[in-house]
């Protein structure tokens, strides 16, 4: 197994200078950088493989299918799914979103019924949901946090009714790290008969991820966050729901038989993948889940947590400094959320870049959420498994000039 | 490249024409929605339209607060119709450092307020 520099080296982008300082990525929750395996992966396809897939009779086109579909099963298997089918590929985690929202919901959730929603989504899930909730007159509730950010699950609980038809939540706050109890959400939200859809965007390839253990029916994340290219997306949904959604968008490949007036569309996964997809990068995705299974995923979720307290022990010596994370790390992934009293975070966020430090700030697209945190936004570090304790002590190095320039103590 | 350089600094802890004008001709409200900068702009100006004095409050980041001091010294002097033509590289060169895509919205905050409030004094004549 790899020690973090060998890993770091397989990260070509992680090497260059910034502002004339070594480069210090921690905005891993936004987007993840990509091994040179996967880089490669595409280039290689495009130089060897490439030709459109699931029609040619040709050397490549069965080649570039196999590998397609290898990924699918391969996608599979690292959620535990129970079979390839269950796997769509979409172009991200806000299209699977989308497609459940404008199929199963749209035809499933009728006027009076109740949508449950938290207070930690991003707006990938919640717009759908609230515009879902206005199309077909239904009622939206939002889970609110505690004290502690952590899901509130006495109100999510009080929340569930006979009405409730679909419950949305995600597996992980990108603003705060909460880790929501999914399994238990899932069980109570079955008890009443509603679908259950999980956000797994921030967990998925950062925390191990189990959907026939925690029964979920709908789970969505994006390649890009777990170290494969962006384009590409995965829903999961159960074989028997996938196969009683129409389609939501039309076109070749997701067709049987096509006549003049009418068309037979294909059982799932095909149902939903019409037209050409993004081959080469649905092919370098499953290198990264090989890249991220070489390391292991309970030792990349350890490797966080690690950083993530390490990171609360150096921040939180600074009076000024707010840190948004519970206070047991056990319920967190590794994203720590701040604030600096008395300066703006897109100061926060300059003086860090000047230091060659990337980090986010602003309202994370989770307005609703950070807007209650704190009215001016926070500033965001998350960490993934090429990110040391070095790299933490340079984002206190970039602090402490916030400090000075700001005449903070 | 250092943005934090003393001026733009000592514009923001202190600004220029700081506070409410209470005999103001025109007032306005801008905000930049997605990070919470704003600025409450007011102005005085006579019978030509040449602006007279300036006053204005506000809250956010060194560049959105700096920017609107140093373009509060410039816009006395200006006639309400020279406001409308105050363009971006204008407020780079008044605030002396290189302005990245990311921040121009801070920087156009103060412009975008003084358009504003012009636009309005001259609509309202």
């Amino acid at each position: 197994m790899k020690n973090i520099q060998e890993i770091k080296r397989d990260f070509p982008i992680l090497s260059q200078k910034i502002n004339g300082r070594p480069f210090v990525y921690l905005d891993n929750a936004a987007t993840s950088q990509k091994p040179k395996q996967v880089i490669n992966k595409i280039t290689q396809y495009y130089e060897e493989t490439n030709s459109n897939i699931h029609r040619g009779i040709h050397a490549l086109a069965e080649k570039a299918t196999q590998e397609y579909e290898r990924t699918r099963s391969h996608v599979a298997s690292f959620i535990n799914a129970s079979s390839a089918d269950e796997i769509v590929f979409t172009k991200n985690a806000t299209e699977s979103i989308n497609l459940v929202a404008s199929t199963w919901a749209q035809d499933n959730i009728l006027e009076g019924d109740e949508i449950i929603v938290t207070a930690l989504e991003h707006h990938a899930n919640l717009v759908p949901w609230q515009e879902l909730a206005k199309r077909k007159n239904a009622t939206l509730k939002i889970v609110p946090i505690t004290e502690d950010f952590l899901l509130d699950i006495e109100v999510f609980n009080s929340m569930l009714s006979e009405r409730t038809k679909l419950v949305c939540v995600t597996a992980m706050s990108n603003v705060t790290g909460t880790i929501t109890p999914i399994r238990d959400i899932v069980k109570k939200s079955h008890e009443k008969g509603a679908i259950i859809l999980v956000d797994g965007a921030q967990s998925v390839g950062h925390v191990p991820t189990d959907v026939q253990a925690d029964d979920v029916d709908f789970l969505v994340f994006s390649a890009h966050k777990m170290m494969g290219p962006t384009g590409v997306g995965v829903l999961y949904g159960k074989k028997e729901l996938l196969n009683n959604m129409r389609p939501y968008y039309f076109g070749g490949d997701m067709v049987e038989e096509v006549g003049d007036y009418d068309s037979v569309y294909k059982r799932a996964p095909m149902r939903f993948e019409a037209g050409t997809p993004n081959i080469a990068d649905v092919i370098a995705f499953d290198t990264s889940i090989s890249y991220l299974e070489s390391i292991g995923i309970d030792a990349v979720a350890r490797h966080g947590r690690e950083l993530l307290d390490y990171a609360i022990e150096r921040f939180s010596q600074y009076s000024f400094v707010k840190l948004f994370a519970p206070k047991n790390t056990e319920n967190s992934g590794a994203i720590l959320s701040f604030s600096v009293e008395g300066v703006h975070s897109h100061d926060i966020a300059t003086v860090f870049d000047q230091h060659g430090v990337a980090i986010r700030v602003g309202y994370h697209c989770a307005q609703p959420l950070v807007k209650k945190l704190t009215l001016l936004g926070t500033a965001r570090m998350s960490f993934y498994i090429y990110n040391t304790k070095e790299d933490i002590d340079m984002a206190e190095e970039a602090l402490k000039k916030v400090v000075e320039i700001f005449k903070l103590q | 490249m250092d943005i934090y350089t003393e001026i733009l600094l000592d514009h923001y802890r202190n600004p220029h024409h700081a506070g409410k004008l209470d005999d103001a001709d025109v007032f306005v409200h801008e905000v930049n929605a997605s990070c919470g900068d704003s600025v409450d702009l007011y102005l005085k100006f006579d019978e030509k339209n040449v602006i007279t004095n300036v006053g204005f409050t506000g809250s956010g980041c060194t560049i959105s607060q700096a920017s609107m001091s140093m373009l509060s010294d410039e816009l006395i002097g200006k006639t309400l119709e020279d406001v409308q033509s105050l363009t971006m590289e204008y407020i780079e060169q008044l605030l002396g450092i290189p302005i990245s895509p990311g921040r121009s919205k801070c920087a156009l905050l103060s412009i975008a307020a003084a358009k504003k409030a012009t636009h309005d004094a001259m609509r309202n004549k």
